[in-house]
C-alpha cells in the first residue's frame, strides 16, 4: 500500500467513514470549497485613510498624486530627497509612463541582483492592515518588491478594499488562471530574532514608498 | 539527560537565565496590546478554532481535496510516514534535480524530521536563512529554544562572538549591523542555491496552495528564486479557503508576536507558468504523518488545531524559567509537553506533562482554544494507567483512592492529617518545610490548614440549619 493510501485510510478508520457517509461528506466539502464562508470582520471605515494609516503604522512611506502621469515625477522627487538612484527596474505595466521627462532611468523587467529600487503596481490595497496583494505574472515579477533594496508600489486609490476577504472576491472574479504566487506585503522586510529588536532590511527591501494615486 | 537535570542546569546557567529575563514578559505584553487593539478578537478566535475543528473532523477529504488541486497547479504532492520517510523523499527529489544547495526558510517539521543531518549526510548543504535559525545552525547545529524566536535564549554578545568567529569579521554588538552581516552573507546563499525549502503555516484545499508567514523575507526568497521549491508541512495543516486563511491570519501574527498582520504572506501554487520571469521550475509538497493521524478522532484531537504561534511558551511560568532547550525535544512549552509524548511516546517524555503549574495561561490565549492544561492532565492519567509512574506515586495514589472509598476511614485520616499541619505550621499560615516531603517545600511553601476538615464544616453546617 502506498504512504498516501496508508495515511487517509488510517484517518478514515478513524473517523470512522462508511461508504455512503463518504460520498455525503465528499458533496458537502465540495460546497464549502464553492460557497466559502467569511468569519467576522472588522467594520468598515473610509478605506483609503485607514489604509494609509495602517501602512504608516507598518513603517511603509506614503505619498500620493492626482493621475499616473505624474508618477514618474512623483518617484524621482522622492528618490532624490533620499539620496537615493533614480536608475530603476519597473514593473512592465508601468512602461508607458514618461520616465525620462522625470530624469528617471527605467528598465522594465524582472529585477536582478544589482538593481537598487524596484517598482510595481498592486492587484488591490487592504485597508484593514495597510497590506499590498501583489500577484505574480510577466506583467509584474514578483522579484521587482523583493530583491531591490527599495521597493516603490503604485497604488490606485480604486484598488483600495477593506479586507482581505474582498480583495479574493475580486480575485476569483477577475483572474482566469490562479497565479504561481499571491503576495502579501505589508511594509519594509524586519526581524527581531536578536535580543527581540526590530531590525528593518532582513532579507528583502529596506523600504517600501507607496505612492496613491487619484 | 533526564528532564530534572535539564533543568537544574539551565536553572543554574547564570548567562541563560539573564537572557531569559530580559526578555520575559514581552511577548505576552505585545499580544495583550495587539489583542486591546482589536476589539473583534474573541469572535476571530472562535471562528479560527471553529474552522480548524471542522477540518479534523473531515481530514481525510480535506486532504484529498487540496491534494486535487496542487496536482491541477503542476505541483506533486508526496505523502512521509515519518520525519526519517520525509527526508528520503527530499534527498530523492533534490538528487533527480542535481541539487548540491538547499535554502531553508524556516520548518520546525524539518526539525522533526532531522533534515539538516540528512541532507549532510546525502551531500547536499542545507542553508537555514531564517536569522535565529542561521545563528544556530552555524553554532555547531544549536537546536531552536522556542518555535518561532529560535535564539531568544541568546544575548547580541554571544551573536557577536560567533559572528566574529564564523565570518572572520571585527565583533560587534550593533544588532542593526550583526543583521545586515547575515544578510550579505545570506543573499549569495539566495542567488546560488538549487533549491529552497519551506514550511507551510496553512495549506489551502480551495487553490490547491501553501501560504507562508514570514517577517524577514526569506520565505519569498526560498521559494522564488532556486529552480526547485519543497514545502515541507504536517498533514494537519490543511484549511478549506482563502476566507478561513484571512480569519486565521487575524489570530496568528497578533497571537505571536503581537501584530496586526506579518510583513509577508506569500501564497504559492505550483511551478512557474509560461511566460513568468521568476519563481521555481517544480514544486512539491511533503505531507507528513509523523504521529499525527493517530491522533484525529482521539482524546488528543484537540492538540491538532495548533497553528504554532507560541503563544502558549510565551504566557508559560515554567518556560519562562527554563526556557525552550531544557524540554529535550523540538516542540518547547506547553504544546511541546503535549506534542512531544504524543510524537515522541509517552515513556520518552515522563516529565513534560508534569512540568506545568496547570494555571491555565497557555489555554486562555490559545488562539485556537486548545485546552493545553486538559491535554496534560489526560497524558497524566495516561502514564498512569500504563504504569508509567514510579511505584511510590502509584503506592500513595492507590492508597488514597483505597481510603476515599471508606468515608469513615477518610474523614478520620483527613483530621489526622490536618491536626498534624496546623503543628508543623506552628501558629503560621504558611508550612516552611513539610515533613514527609522535604522536596515539595524546597523552592515554595505549603499553605497551612485554616481549622477543622472540610467534611467537619459542611456537617456543622447542615447542623446549624437543621
Amino acid at each position: 500500500m502506498s504512504t498516501r493510501d496508508d495515511i487517509l485510510g488510517r484517518l478514515r478508520r478513524q473517523l470512522g467513514r462508511t461508504g455512503s457517509g463518504l460520498a455525503e461528506a465528499r458533496r458537502r466539502i465540495r460546497d464549502e470549497i464553492d460557497t466559502p464562508r467569511s468569519g467576522p470582520r472588522p467594520s468598515p471605515g473610509d478605506d483609503p485613510e485607514r489604509f494609509i494609516g495602517r501602512a504608516r503604522a507598518m513603517l511603509s512611506t506614503v505619498d500620493g498624486c492626482a493621475t499616473m502621469d505624474e508618477v514618474p515625477a512623483k518617484v524621482a522627487g522622492w528618490l532624490r530627497a533620499q539620496g537615493l538612484t533614480t536608475r530603476l527596474v519597473i514593473a512592465p505595466a508601468f512602461a508607458g509612463l514618461d520616465w525620462s521627462g522625470a530624469g528617471c532611468e527605467v528598465r522594465a523587467g524582472a529585477a536582478g541582483p544589482h538593481d537598487a529600487v524596484g517598482l510595481t503596481g498592486c492587484f488591490r490595497a487592504i485597508a484593514e492592515t495597510g497590506t499590498l496583494m501583489l500577484r505574480s505574472g510577466a506583467d509584474m515579477p514578483p522579484v521587482n518588491s523583493l530583491l531591490p533594496d527599495t521597493h516603490i508600489a503604485v497604488v490606485p486609490r480604486t484598488c483600495i478594499v477593506p479586507d482581505m476577504e474582498t480583495a479574493w472576491t475580486h480575485a476569483r472574479a477577475e483572474w482566469r488562471h490562479w497565479p504561481r504566487a499571491v503576495n502579501l506585503v505589508s511594509g519594509p522586510s524586519r526581524t527581531a530574532d536578536i535580543e527581540q529588536t526590530i531590525v528593518l532590511g532582513a532579507h528583502g527591501p529596506y523600504r517600501v514608498h507607496l505612492i496613491i494615486v487619484g | 539527560m533526564h528532564f530534572v537535570d535539564r533543568v537544574r542546569q539551565r536553572l543554574d546557567d547564570a548567562e541563560l537565565q539573564h537572557n531569559l529575563k530580559r526578555t520575559r514578559g514581552r511577548n505576552a505584553a505585545s499580544r495583550a496590546a495587539a489583542v486591546a487593539a482589536f476589539p473583534d478578537f474573541d469572535a476571530v478566535r472562535a471562528r479560527a478554532t471553529e474552522i480548524r475543528a471542522r477540518v479534523l473532523r473531515d481530514l481525510d477529504l480535506w486532504l484529498e481535496a487540496f491534494e486535487a488541486k496542487a496536482t491541477e497547479s503542476g505541483a506533486t504532492v508526496l505523502w512521509a510516514r515519518d520525519g526519517e520517510h520525509a527526508c528520503e523523499l527530499i534527498i530523492d527529489i533534490a538528487r533527480r534535480h542535481g541539487v548540491r544547495t538547499v535554502v531553508k526558510s524556516k520548518s520546525m517539521v524539518s526539525e522533526e524530521a532531522g533534515l539538516n543531518a540528512a541532507l549532510e549526510a546525502a551531500d547536499i548543504r542545507p542553508v537555514e536563512t531564517d536569522l535565529g535559525e542561521y545563528i544556530l545552525q552555524i553554532n555547531d547545529n544549536e537546536p531552536p529554544s522556542h518555535i518561532i524566536m529560535p535564539v531568544i535564549h541568546k544575548s547580541k554578545e554571544q551573536v557577536s562572538a560567533l559572528f566574529a568567529r564564523v565570518h572572520g569579521t571585527a565583533p560587534k554588538t550593533d544588532i542593526e549591523a550583526l543583521t545586515h552581516e547575515a544578510r550579505a552573507v545570506l543573499r549569495p546563499q539566495f542567488l546560488g542555491a538549487d533549491m529552497g525549502l519551506s514550511g507551510g503555516n496553512f495549506l489551502i484545499a480551495e487553490t490547491g496552495s501553501v501560504a507562508i508567514v514570514t517577517n524577514e523575507g526569506n520565505g519569498r526568497l526560498c521559494t522564488t528564486l532556486p529552480r526547485v521549491h519543497v514545502a515541507l508541512t504536517g498533514i494537519e495543516k490543511v484549511i478549506p479557503t482563502l476566507e478561513d486563511l484571512s480569519t486565521l491570519l487575524r489570530v496568528l501574527p497578533r497571537s505571536a508576536t503581537g501584530q496586526a498582520i506579518t510583513n509577508y504572506v506569500s501564497l504559492l501554487t505550483g511551478p512557474r507558468h509560461a511566460g513568468d520571469p521568476d519563481g521555481p521550475e517544480h514544486m512539491y509538497f511533503v505531507l507528513v504523518d509523523g504521529g499525527r493521524a493517530d491522533l484525529v478522532g482521539s482524546d488528543f484531537e484537540d492538540m491538532l488545531r495548533c497553528i504554532r504561534c507560541g503563544a502558549c511558551m510565551n504566557h508559560c511560568p515554567v518556560y519562562q524559567t527554563i526556557g525552550g532547550h531544557a524540554y529535550g525535544w523540538v516542540y518547547p512549552g506547553p504544546m511541546g509537553s503535549v506534542l512531544t509524548p504524543l510524537y515522541q511516546g509517552l515513556d520518552k517524555a515522563l516529565d513534560l506533562p508534569q512540568a506545568a503549574t496547570l494555571c491555565n495561561q497557555c489555554s486562555v490565549v490559545c488562539p485556537v482554544s486548545i485546552p493545553l492544561p486538559e491535554l496534560m492532565r489526560r497524558l497524566r492519567e495516561k502514564q498512569m494507567e500504563q504504569g508509567l509512574r514510579p511505584w511510590r506515586e502509584r503506592l500513595a495514589t492507590r492508597l488514597w483512592a483505597w481510603a476515599a472509598a471508606r468515608p469513615a476511614l477518610y474523614a478520620w485520616g483527613a483530621r489526622i492529617a490536618v491536626r498534624y499541619l496546623r503543628w508543623l505550621a506552628d501558629g503560621r499560615d504558611r508550612i516552611q518545610v513539610m515533613g514527609l516531603a522535604p522536596g515539595w517545600t524546597a523552592q515554595r511553601d505549603f499553605p497551612a490548614p485554616a481549622g477543622a476538615t472540610f467534611r467537619d464544616l459542611y456537617a456543622r453546617r447542615r447542623q446549624g440549619r437543621a
